[in-house]
């Protein structure tokens, strides 16, 4: 057998004059320089069901228009989330399993012992924590300095949440956030550069080791009202422990849920309101928009790109003849912009965008985000107290991005805060 | 048009004229009706359109399909006589039908 051809490199290619069927928008660097849109605009109207073979990844499917990757979602007998959801497949190392990568029935019943924790209810007694710790972090920035966002804002308040939600040791809590970031930002998961596939498979072995010893904590104790203790008192999840690659998966899972999207939405987002002054000045105007911001910065952010289906059985899709064992990847970062569907230019940020719910990045059918509420919360409540502070949150740079074919996400984001 | 009323978590009611052959959760929305937040669209992929019917309008209406089943069944406040609101085509029979709606849609 021939060896496969290395594909062209994206980011020296023209959108417009690239052969079509050259086209490959799993490079992670297209992420990293923000140069997906022309291709994609391109595939959507050209090519909305696009084949590659990849050399690396095998066949794949790039599903671009908003309407077709809901078909994908619904479909979800014939298009699979087994073994993993990533277009790499999943790295023999990495031994866990959580409900994103099942099917149904083992994956409506996993995700039913984990889902109250992030229920609305349970989320309105978090707020006011929340609150307090968002507002602690906004005193404490330097003003008159500038420094990066990403580190002092968005990293810190979601390592803060994703501790809260575990009752994790609080003064150890970035180690949740190292865990998230390296089990995405390896080369064989992402083609990200966070991290070498040796330190990844270190850092997620001590992750399980502490997951375990808090679950034995956890489960010796009174039930408390944090994740893990939950599942070590619930009913349906107590023995859960007994299947640690199940459990460590779905903790796993938890965390990175709640790390990067919500990171890179809380930066997305002043991002935005700098790029479109216009809508910063309607926002001044009317705080009572913030909830429908959140969702447009949710939209226009799509920290997560997309998610991958294993194709179950030969089938077709919008005249394409899927052949069993293809890949075919939803490209949420696509459909949030197909003008078909998003009305009134899609590539703008309007914080009070008509049916601005109507948006992809939490996904829809069974996999539905579990975290969606709580993810608007959080971004809800530190506008709330970002807009009680400062006059304007000023890009003072150029953003810095991280490779990933997963992950829209941030390094770096300099900025001055102007107080009002 | 059918006359539907919704009643909010807090007791609050939006008497409504839905247009026939369109969804109840379409009659929500147009209407103003908070509560319903439809993110999919009316495609049974989400479950933010959910509503609680009492026992005399869920048995007329049917119960739900496997697809909206598969939506209904994670949601915290779900309840046996729980649907979805784009699922449900208002027609004539509908009259006077009370829609009560959960405190959150997830």
């Amino acid at each position: 057998m021939l060896d496969k051809v290395q594909p062209l490199r994206m980011l020296d290619q023209d959108p417009k004059t690239i052969p079509l069927d050259q086209i490959d928008v799993s490079q992670a660097e297209l992420y990293e320089h923000d140069a997906q849109w022309g291709f994609f605009e391109r595939l959507r109207k050209e090519d909305p069901i696009h084949f590659f073979d990849h050399h690396e990844y095998g066949r794949t499917w790039a599903v671009s228009r908003f309407d077709d990757i809901a078909y994908v979602e619904k479909n979800h007998e014939i298009f699979s989330s087994e073994p993993t959801i990533t277009i790499a497949d999943p790295p023999p190392d990495i031994p866990f399993q959580s409900f994103i990568q099942r099917d149904p029935p083992e994956h409506d019943s996993q995700r039913a012992a984990v889902q109250p924790v992030v229920a609305p209810m349970n989320l309105a007694k978090l707020e006011a924590l929340i609150r307090q710790r968002v507002g602690v972090i906004l005193d404490g920035l330097p003003v008159g300095e500038t420094f990066n966002w990403v580190d002092e804002v968005s990293i810190n308040l979601t390592t803060q949440m994703l501790a809260t939600l575990f009752d994790f040791p609080f003064e150890e809590r970035h180690k949740l956030t190292y865990w998230s970031d390296a089990t995405t930002g390896a080369p064989d998961v992402s083609g990200g550069d966070f991290i070498t596939i040796e330190e990844r498979n270190k850092a997620l072995a001590e992750c399980g080791e502490y997951f375990v010893r808090l679950w034995h904590e956890r489960a010796n104790g009174p039930p408390g009202n944090d994740l893990i203790s939950m599942l070590a008192h619930s009913e349906k999840t107590r023995d859960m422990i007994n299947k640690p690659m199940e459990y460590l998966g779905n903790i796993l899972l938890l965390i990175i849920g709640g790390n990067d999207t919500t990171r890179n939405s809380l930066t997305g987002g002043v991002l935005a309101l700098n790029q479109f002054p216009g809508e910063y000045d309607k926002l001044r105007k009317d705080l009572s928009l913030i909830p429908s911001m959140v969702s447009e910065i949710i939209r226009w952010q799509t920290p997560i790109l997309g998610m991958t289906r294993r194709t179950k059985q030969d089938t077709e899709l919008f005249g394409k003849q899927i052949k069993k064992g293809d890949k075919v990847v939803m490209w949420y970062i696509s459909g949030n912009r197909d003008e078909d569907v998003i009305k009134g230019d899609p590539n703008k940020f309007i914080i009070d965008r008509e049916s601005v719910r109507h948006h992809l990045s939490f996904g829809f059918g069974i996999h539905r985000c579990m975290g969606n509420r709580l993810a608007e919360m959080q971004i809800r409540v530190a506008w709330e107290e970002i807009m009680k502070r400062f006059r304007q949150v000023e890009v003072v740079g150029p953003e810095v991005r991280a490779p990933s074919n997963i992950i829209r996400g941030y390094r770096e984001l300099p900025v001055q805060v102007h107080p009002l | 048009m059918t006359k539907v009323t919704f009643v909010e978590a807090n007791g609050t009611e939006h008497d409504v004229d839905a247009r026939n052959n369109r969804s109840l959760m379409q009659a929500a929305v147009q209407n103003g009706v908070p509560g319903i937040d439809a993110d999919c669209g009316g495609q049974c992929l989400c479950a933010t359109c959910h509503v609680i019917l009492d026992e005399q309008w869920y048995s007329k209406l049917g119960t739900p399909d496997a697809d909206e089943e598969q939506m209904l069944a994670p949601t915290p406040e779900r309840s046996p006589t729980s649907r979805l609101s784009c699922q449900i085509q208002v027609t004539d029979e509908l009259e006077g039908i009370k829609v009560i709606l959960p405190e959150f849609q997830m």
